[in-house]
């Protein structure tokens, strides 16, 4: 979310662009627009805005993104 | 409050008896009339499926023959009885038993053509979905979240890859519908995995928009969203809209610092007296109130308005705008500069934690930011809190 901004560069989101296939489910699944596709693969384009709900690490099929949100 | 249901295709009925399999019982097709609960056999049109042990649901308005059985149509719109539960589950009033049973349940006119719309089992929930669907005909598959709405269900896994696969082979959904598809509202893939749900039940899952209301345009379109359609936003009625249930979280601890403030305000020269306690109690009890609005209420509300990141802080401004009304009012009765110091402080240390509290109900904090958060402001609030005391005690000597 552009208006929302919460704290910055605490996210424990990681991708692992090796690992992706460019699927896009990522990009689709993601309520903050946190990945964009470029070049047939996914890349964190807004890494703040991340709240780490964990949508995109359950449906990568590669298990290319990691996220550890504690209680959620 | 288990509510299991047995049944093939669902049951919209509420009650302690066995399951039943609708599939052996012989029902007779209702009449299309909506009638009452009670009255002579010709004005009850859903008589034929009476069950000893089970009520019908108001929102059902008719069944549907299906592959799987019987299915039960509801209604699109809420009735006064659901629009006045609404109100009292925002309110917090029973909201952890405000339920539906899940299983397959139809809208307008759906066939085998007819898409899948699955949804959790808290009411809430529920009644928005089907009041936000226009003049669409689909299936809906409400699955067992214990009565938790969609996006938080998943979160807790109980929005599941497993609850879907299973919901889906209960209601013996390749018996009603031609078609291999369901649609999963978006906020659902935290605790969905596609790939796994197709693997496991044959059916591939498409990811709806975020809002149901989003839903039709959604079908119309092709089942393709837009990326309006994809991302979460926190407008003004939504935090609003919140407000109440975070007073409600905020009551019980309230009452016992209400207590503990008229305790603390009766101890003074003679070293107790209940007419300072009451006065002055009075007095810290406002400091409380302050707080309280303060905090879960005008900072939710004025969210994006209010500088820092931080909610603790923002919960410091707003408690510090909040306090500096309120001093005017209660500096007499505090008993001057220190008793008026006491209570401002603790004004915004209630604000500012209260504030901290709303994280959990935001949609775009993570909870690697709030732990951060809370690491920084919870010593600041009990210190602050502690100090106040302090003084507030003193400022009766």
């Amino acid at each position: 979310m552009k208006d929302f901004r919460y704290l910055e560069d605490v996210a424990t989101l990681l991708l692992d662009e090796q690992k992706c296939i460019g699927c896009g489910l990522c990009t689709e699944v993601c309520p903050h627009a946190v990945f964009e596709m470029h070049e047939n693969k996914a890349r964190i384009v807004d890494f703040n805005a991340c709240m780490e709900c964990g949508a995109c690490v359950g449906n990568c099929p590669v298990d290319a993104v990691s996220v550890s949100p504690g209680v959620g | 409050m288990e509510n299991k249901a047995n049944d093939q295709g669902g049951s919209p009925f509420q009650g302690k008896g066995p399951g039943l399999s609708t599939g052996n019982v012989q029902i007779l097709p209702a009449m299309q009339m909506s009638g009452s609960a009670f009255g002579p056999e010709d004005t009850r049109p859903l008589a034929a499926h009476d069950r000893p042990g089970y009520v019908l649901c108001r929102y059902v308005d008719h069944f549907i023959d299906t592959g799987a059985g019987p299915v039960p149509v509801v209604r699109r719109e809420p009735d006064r009885g659901d629009r006045l539960s609404t109100i009292a589950v925002r309110c917090g009033i029973r909201r952890h038993r405000y339920m539906v049973s899940p299983g397959l349940y139809g809208i307008g006119t759906p066939d085998a053509s007819s898409e899948v719309l699955v949804t959790a089992n808290f009411k809430l929930t529920f009644d928005h979905l089907r009041s936000s669907l226009g003049s669409v005909s689909a299936w809906i598959l409400v699955l067992d979240t214990r009565g938790v709405n969609v996006w938080c269900a998943a979160g807790k896994k109980t929005f599941s890859t497993r609850e879907l696969v299973n919901r889906i082979q209960e209601s013996f959904l390749e018996k009603v519908v031609a078609h291999k598809r369901v649609i999963v509202p978006q906020l659902g893939a935290t605790g969905v995995s596609a790939r796994q749900v197709e693997k496991l039940s044959g059916f591939r899952v498409v990811y709806g928009p975020v809002r149901a209301c989003d839903i039709p345009v959604f079908l119309t379109s092709g089942r393709k969203a837009d990326k309006a359609m994809r991302q979460v936003t926190f407008p003004l009625f939504e935090r609003f809209v919140l407000t109440p249930v975070e007073l409600h979280g905020a009551l019980k601890m309230a009452g016992i610092t209400a207590l503990v403030l008229f305790v603390l305000s009766g101890i003074g020269p003679g070293i107790f007296s209940f007419h300072a306690a009451w006065e002055r109690g009075l007095v810290s009890l406002a400091a409380l109130v302050t707080g309280l609005i303060s905090g879960a209420v005008l900072t939710p509300v004025l969210l994006p308005y209010i500088p820092s990141k931080k909610f603790a802080f923002k919960g410091i401004v707003m408690g510090g705008l909040c306090a500096l009304l309120l001093v005017p009012m209660i500096f007499k009765g505090a008993g001057g500069m220190t008793g008026a110091a006491a209570l401002v402080i603790f004004s915004i240390m209630v604000s500012s934690h209260l504030a901290m509290n709303f994280t959990g109900a935001t949609p775009f904090t993570s909870p690697s930011g709030v732990e951060k958060e809370m690491k920084q402001s919870l010593p600041i609030h009990l210190a602050g809190v502690l100090v106040s005391a302090g003084l507030w005690v003193y400022s009766a000597f």
